[in-house]
């Protein structure tokens, strides 16, 4: 066990050196003068060939694809990811900004996901193929075919539209005020549901609250409908082992065949799922940001886009793909710790 | 097979979802006599008028556009926009038809080449396994390791708007589930005797690949590409919605969906006004998803062998 997670760990400076890798010949795609255009924050500057010359030959930009690679990793050492135009701001400066509000949207999504996905999985499986499990199946299907942008502006307009209960963004206005300007309000975790509840302010927890479940909900329904599916044919495939057929002709009682018995082997396999499922929500993010104007890293990083601001774009993916290539190593490594008998390669 | 196709017709969902396909097909072959085209390029939707804002489902062409049209030499061929007019005056209902052919335009072509990128590395990883079976493997782990939608994104930021481009896109960062696919099943059919039999004759290695091996193994990873093609059609229409996919004005779903976008809650007190807007390019995303969905998940169910015999 421990030589599988030490190889592990071992392999981890290979996989950031490829994705690194990967990601710098995507930008490489650019001329250098584009690549110029995302470290400088000023860009009169791009309109004098000299000065622009010289830049590209301070930042490296033209040298060959080698050379040029290990400038680039350096600059990130250096938390150096370039001026991102969208938000007026260097790129790290941004991400750091947006980073907590992103990371409490997941957060908050990923409970609910793995409660109901399982339990409604259990229950679709124990009820194999009658009205029940039908109809928690087509509902998976059909969760599963509502694109997330679709099904995102539909929460908005059922409930900000008409109802006017699930307003967009992260805060009202006056909640804003009172957040960021002046000292009443400290920020302890920049996760604003729990900063409010320290300062004891339950209104405006209560509207971080408000503005939080509509992205929550379209960011988290179809790994729901996935991790019901993953959980269905899970314990199906376990409740038809021998030692299933075993307990129950020695006479055990069916709800502990299934809760004890069977429920516990079938959810090893749902495990990697699920953490995998939440990698997945990462890329959720960008979508159901944008659809309800949340200002965290998705939004950005969609805004960045549209505006060809390459270098925003660049540190989006660098951050993301560095935060799944981790979360992927714990998965893979509580996987090994649940289930002893992996057979790992 | 005749199993299968039995199957699918006698499973109700399945059978749902092939009408449904059928009707999509259906739609694309005579999008051009049931919204005659008015510019060369057919994808270009056609504009109803000036306004910004959507306008409801039976909105006439304004007089000035017609005579826009009509200076140009090109007769107005229908007079209404039946499903409304999006963001910009874009005929909602054209936009919609045309679109069923960028969608299996994008979904086909995008899960062939991908397959086929697919296939290629997870044949040759198995197939000789050692080194180059770590060395393609590690590759397929490093393309995995940026959230796909991400990915797609910011190849199509760098490359720029364009059908072309979104479908490069996702082929580039779609070939890797193909790959992982076919190489188990080789891996487990490799030592198989007829393998054996013709490594012993002499038959040369890419020949036992593409004659011998593929044959048995590629039917699982045919089954993946046909319930892939629904979502690869909602990542591409995710990409236009963003802003980065399609160019402005090209019959894509997703770009009618983002000329929704900012309509969607309505004028203060007409709560949902301009609804059509989302509506039907909705409505079209989602039927044509879920009907590759629903054929998918049947036929997964049928080749599951575990479960034969259950449905």
């Amino acid at each position: 066990m421990l030589s599988y997670i030490i190889r592990r760990l071992l392999i981890l400076p290979l996989i950031l050196f490829g994705v690194t890798f990967l990601i710098f010949a995507l930008f490489s795609l650019l001329s250098p003068m584009e690549r110029l255009a995302t470290y400088i924050n000023n860009p009169s500057v791009l309109k004098n060939p000299q000065a622009a010359q010289r830049l590209i030959e301070k930042y490296h930009l033209d040298d060959p694809f080698p050379a040029g690679y290990i400038y680039w990793v350096q600059s990130l050492m250096r938390l150096d990811f370039g001026w991102s135009p969208t938000a007026n701001q260097p790129v790290w400066e941004a991400i750091k900004q947006r980073f907590p509000a992103t990371m409490e949207l997941v957060f908050y999504s990923i409970i609910p996901v793995i409660l109901v996905g399982i339990w409604l999985g259990v229950i679709s499986s124990v009820h194999h193929n009658d009205l029940l499990d039908q109809t928690i199946r087509v509902t998976a299907i059909i969760g599963w075919s509502l694109p997330t942008f679709i099904f995102g502006l539909l929460v908005l307009f059922i409930f900000y539209g008409i109802l006017g209960w699930l307003p967009p963004g992260r805060l009202s206005t006056w909640a804003q005020y009172i957040v960021y300007t002046g000292d009443s309000f400290k920020h302890y975790t920049h996760f604003i549901t729990i900063d409010a509840l320290l300062n004891g302010r339950l209104d405006i927890f209560w509207d971080a609250i408000k503005h939080l479940i509509g992205p929550i909900i379209t960011l988290s329904y179809i790994s729901w409908a996935y991790l019901l599916r993953i959980t269905r044919s899970s314990m199906l495939d376990t409740l038809r082992k021998d030692y299933i057929r075993t307990a129950r002709a020695k006479g055990v009682e069916e709800k502990k065949v299934i809760h004890q018995h069977a429920q516990k082997n079938a959810l090893i396999p749902v495990v990697t799922v699920a953490g995998m499922m939440i990698i997945q929500m990462l890329g959720g993010v960008v979508i159901t940001e944008t659809v309800f104007t949340y200002p965290g890293l998705g939004y950005w990083a969609a805004s960045s886009a549209q505006q060809l601001d390459y270098g925003s774009v660049i540190g989006f993916a660098l951050l993301f793909a560095f935060m799944m290539v981790i979360g992927n190593l714990v998965v893979d490594i509580s996987y090994a710790l649940i289930d002893p008998r992996v057979k790992l390669e | 097979m005749y199993r299968i196709i039995k199957k699918l017709l006698g499973n109700s969902a399945s059978l749902i979802g092939l009408l449904l396909l059928l009707v999509f097909i259906l739609i694309a072959i005579i999008a051009p006599y049931i919204a005659p085209p008015l510019f060369p390029d057919p994808y270009q939707i056609p504009r109803m008028s000036w306004d910004i804002e959507p306008q409801p489902p039976g909105f006439s062409i304004t007089d000035d556009m017609r005579f826009i049209y009509e200076s140009l030499g090109k007769p107005v061929t229908r007079e209404q926009a039946i499903f409304g007019t999006a963001q910009g005056g874009y005929d909602i209902f054209y936009g919609l038809i045309w679109g069923t052919r960028t969608a299996f335009r994008v979904g086909i072509i995008t899960v062939v080449f991908s397959m086929f990128i697919g296939i290629i590395v997870g044949s040759i990883a198995a197939y000789f396994g050692g080194w180059i079976d770590e060395v393609l493997m590690r590759l397929t782990d490093i393309f995995l390791s940026i959230p796909f939608l991400v990915a797609a994104m910011v190849l199509t930021t760098i490359l720029g708007r364009g059908l072309d481009k979104v479908i490069i896109a996702l082929v580039a960062f779609g070939w890797m589930g193909y790959a992982r696919v076919i190489r188990g099943s080789i891996l487990s059919t490799k030592e198989e005797a007829y393998v054996m039999a013709a490594k012993a004759l002499g038959v040369k290695d890419f020949r036992i690949i593409a004659f011998h091996l593929l044959p048995n193994t590629i039917f699982p990873v045919l089954v993946q590409a046909s319930m892939n093609i629904g979502s690869m059609v909602v990542t591409a229409a995710a990409l236009s919605f963003l802003g980065v996919g399609a160019p402005l004005g090209y019959a894509d779903w997703g770009q009618m969906v983002s000329f929704a976008r900012n309509w969607i809650i309505g004028a203060p007190g007409k709560a949902g006004e301009y609804w059509y807007a989302v509506f039907f390019p909705g409505i079209f995303i989602i039927l044509f998803v879920l009907s590759w969905n629903l054929v998918g998940d049947t036929l997964r169910d049928i080749l599951d062998p575990r479960l034969r015999g259950e449905l």
